[in-house]
């Protein structure tokens, strides 16, 4: 086992180099603002920066928009909607990059308090993207009076921004000599804008990695300094390409200093309803995690191993949904060999979960930094299932190697080990070949073509400049080429809206269908996970039931992402009475501890009603927002096969015995009838069953949640939202009777 | 017997809840046990033997970070 106090502390930056890099910086605009201090958790202010002209400016937040969007993810999408059009797209220059991390956020008493969300146009969808991030920019930006950044216009040249949030400085500063990836720009950033090595903890660094200037799924890496490892993290806002419009911009970083973290920096109006419910909290961890998911070990990796018991994880390209070989990537493996232990491992102050794992020292194979030891940060879940049995890998080293590489590179993981894995299936049914691949032989389980196509794509050069487009455009492409029948890979490209799957099989969850399906963003698990209540409990049988469940999971989840709060310690550690409680997966007494939480921090009570409809007003926001941008309608929510059924006749045969009996218990065949049926009238009669099941979830769906059957939130509705904003109404009404 | 409302057809003498978690591959950490709408604690899952009519339910509390 490695042990955290056993670990050489990593290290220092070459000093007398970044001294260099410094005095290369040219000062493009420099403002001095007087920080705003917080009061309830939030400063009323947002900071918009204009990198065509430099501008920056300092806006109010008016009450309006705060009670409508209470803040996070809210607040990304008010001001990002105000900033573009209709005709914008990811490279638009007016297209903006919002950031917000909520009232709640930067708060310490309580575990996953530091979240950050970010919006922006997609490059992989065309419609906003949202995804969440740990490290300490979110709370650095509120402490440093705003409650949320605006990034719009283009650069000329490379440019890094800066906040110093102690002295009230910010500045916008061509930067021509810092590296590109991401844990060598965070160490040079985090080294050169520190006063000295104690101050280092203070700087917070915002980039992504020398990909994101051609690859459409390049994320933002966010860092925080670990005093104990004297090594820069990274966490990643990973999906949905970020990272590429990042780099259109041309801003290299974002870097935001603040010195004085304290308990209530927030000003809240009750700090001892937070102590009192993070004490309760951190109890919890202390005495039951081991018991359950052991995250203060392993991190979220420890369950794919269970996940391949319940045959969800996915395997080749979600064909099947788990491997016996996982035990070569089981939890036990990881804390033994892979993970260092008792590290104080939280992306944020006072998160006792402490479940961002590092594989420390870890010598890298390939690529341009082959020799180096390196600090991984990871492997998440998501990370180890996509870049391992999706693509047929189990060894961690490989999963490792990839997983350090996507980082630094500035590359989504799950989309990656998603789009990787079609790229192996396209290969194995000849759409690709190594003359059309330049030699790389993507066959399952090819590790050494996986980190290769990983280097090219970094690189931009010869195959990889395919895998940088992303599945939904390479489908296209090898149409076009003739090297492939379009149908088929719509049925196995796990792609939806343009976005690739995160990785859970959901053959034989509906509602999980829905759960992936019925999203604003595009296939990310973040906003319904209900493959256990429906396809192993059976909790909710009827499409009333599931519905009821894609109405109630994606809005308790939007929550949130509102308040700059992470979901892992809502469910991820339960109270050891939790079975007693009338709906249990649910967690009611930590939904509770969120109610007190939100209550301590502003004042405003808000009861569990109060905070579906605090996330309704947004979530309904989002998706007349995808409408404005030309999608958000029901052929939109469409997904590919593969994620309702056996697309291939190896699939359908690796489980005939459960396919054989749906086909008689749910299609409503014989077993005579079946037993005469060949094995492609089978498929035929399950698809059609599946697919009819989908179409019918969404007639029970979209009424719950208040759209038309198009999937257009109803007049009605927004009204009873107080959701009824002019620029919406102009949009939804002329929908209001339009048939699917 | 029935395991979340659905038949279970291994059922056999002296089938604990154990047994039944053992064959269906049950290893997820954090679950919800009842039987007949009586709640098992884990320290039990080994010793409730279950009769051929018992209604178990073995609830899987939710994930997905």
């Amino acid at each position: 086992m490695i042990r955290m106090c056993d670990l050489p502390r990593y290290a220092d930056a070459d000093m007398e180099e970044i001294k260099k890099m410094k005095e290369a910086h040219v000062v493009l605009n420099q403002i001095t603002y007087e920080p705003k201090a917080l009061y309830r958790g939030y400063t009323d202010k947002r900071l918009k920066i204009d990198v065509s002209d430099n501008s920056v400016s300092i806006l109010d937040i008016p009450q309006e928009v705060k009670e409508k969007f209470t803040g996070g993810k809210g607040y990304c999408l008010r001001y990002l909607w105000d900033s573009v059009n209709p005709q914008t797209r990811w490279d638009s220059p007016e297209n903006a990059i919002t950031m917000s991390a909520g009232p709640v956020a930067g708060i310490t008493q309580y575990g996953g308090t530091g979240k950050c969300l970010v919006c922006t146009i997609s490059p992989m969808t065309d419609i906003p993207i949202d995804s969440n991030v740990g490290g300490y920019f979110g709370p650095f930006l509120k402490f440093s009076g705003f409650d949320m950044i605006e990034l719009t216009g283009k650069a000329k040249e490379d440019v890094i921004i800066v906040i110093d949030g102690n002295k009230g400085i910010i500045s916008v500063e061509k930067a021509p000599l810092e590296h590109r990836d991401a844990h060598i720009l965070g160490e040079e950033l985090t080294a050169m804008y520190a006063e000295d090595e104690n101050d280092r903890k203070n700087v917070a660094v915002v980039c992504s990695g020398s990909a994101a200037e051609h690859c459409n799924l390049s994320m933002l890496n966010f860092t925080f300094y670990d005093p104990k490892r004297n090594v820069v993290r990274l966490k990643q806002a990973g999906r949905g390409g970020i990272g590429r419009v990042f780099a259109d911009k041309r801003i290299k970083a974002l870097v935001c200093r603040f010195k004085g973290v304290k308990a209530n920096l927030n000003d809240v109006y009750d700090i001892k309803i937070l102590n009192k419910d993070g004490l309760k909290f951190h109890r919890e961890v202390a005495t039951l995690d081991n018991k359950q998911n052991a995250m203060r070990k392993s991190g979220t990796a420890y369950s794919l191993q269970t996940l391949s018991d319940y045959d969800i994880l996915p395997t080749h390209n979600y064909k099947y949904g788990g491997t016996e070989k996982v035990s070569e990537m089981k939890a036990e493996v990881w804390q033994e060999k892979w993970l260092t232990q008792g590290g104080a491992d939280g992306c944020w102050y006072g998160c006792s979960m402490a479940c961002a794992k590092t594989a420390d020292h870890f010598l890298l194979k390939t690529g341009p930094y082959k020799g180096c030891r390196v600090c991984v940060d990871g492997p998440e879940y998501e990370s180890a299932a996509g870049l391992g049995p999706n693509c047929g890998i189990t060894d961690p080293q490989v999963i490792l190697e990839l997983n350090f590489y996507c980082d630094t590179y500035g590359i989504d993981t799950i989309s990656y080990g998603t789009m990787t894995a079609f790229l192996m299936e396209c290969y194995e049914n000849g759409i690709l070949n190594k003359e059309r691949t330049g030699g790389l032989e993507l066959v399952w389980g090819n590790a050494e073509a996986d980190l290769e196509l990983l280097h090219l794509i970094a690189r931009n050069e010869g195959f990889g400049k395919i895998g940088a487009l992303g599945s939904h455009k390479q489908k296209a492409y090898f149409a076009e080429q003739g090297w492939g029948d379009m149908d088929f890979m719509n049925d196995i490209a796990m792609e939806q809206k343009g976005l690739e799957y995160s990785e859970y099989s959901s053959k034989e969850s509906l509602a999980q269908q829905g759960g992936y399906g019925l999203t604003n963003k595009g296939p990310q698990h973040d906003e319904a996970w209900l493959i256990f209540m429906d396809q192993v409990n059976n909790q909710i049988p009827t499409f009333d039931d599931k519905a009821e469940a894609l109405y109630y999971y994606p809005m308790f989840r939007t929550w949130f992402g509102l308040l700059g709060l992470c979901k892992l310690p809502w469910n991820d550690i339960v109270p050891a009475d939790n079975s007693l409680r009338d709906e249990p997966a649910k967690v009611p007494e930590h939904v509770d501890n969120y109610l007190d939480l939100y209550y301590g921090v502003t004042g405003v009570k808000i009861d569990r009603d109060d905070m579906i409809r605090m996330s309704e007003r947004v979530y309904n926001f989002q998706r007349i927002f995808n409408i404005r941008l030309g999608k958000g309608l029901r052929r939109n929510d469409a997904i590919p096969y593969r994620s309702q059924g056996p697309v291939t006749e190896e699939e359908y045969l690796s489980r005939q015995e459960r396919y054989d009996r749906q086909l008689v218990e749910l299609v409503g065949k014989t077993a005579e009838e079946v037993q005469a049926m060949s094995l492609q009238e089978k498929m035929a009669a399950t698809r059609s069953y599946r697919e009819s099941e989908y179409e019918k979830l969404i007639d029970a769906v979209y009424p719950k949640r208040g759209w038309t059957l198009n999937g257009v939130p109803t007049v009605a509705h927004l009204k009873e939202l107080g959701m009824d904003l002019p620029e919406l109404l102009e949009i939804v009404e002329p929908l209001q009777d339009v048939q699917p | 017997m029935k395991l979340n409302d659905r038949p279970y057809e291994n059922w056999h003498e002296g089938l604990t809840i154990r047994g039944v978690m053992d064959y269906m591959h049950f290893t997820w950490p954090k679950l919800v046990v009842k039987v007949n709408g009586q709640l098992v604690w884990p320290e039990d899952y080994g010793n409730v033997v279950l009769k051929e009519d018992d209604d178990l339910k073995i609830h899987h509390l939710l994930g997905g970070g």
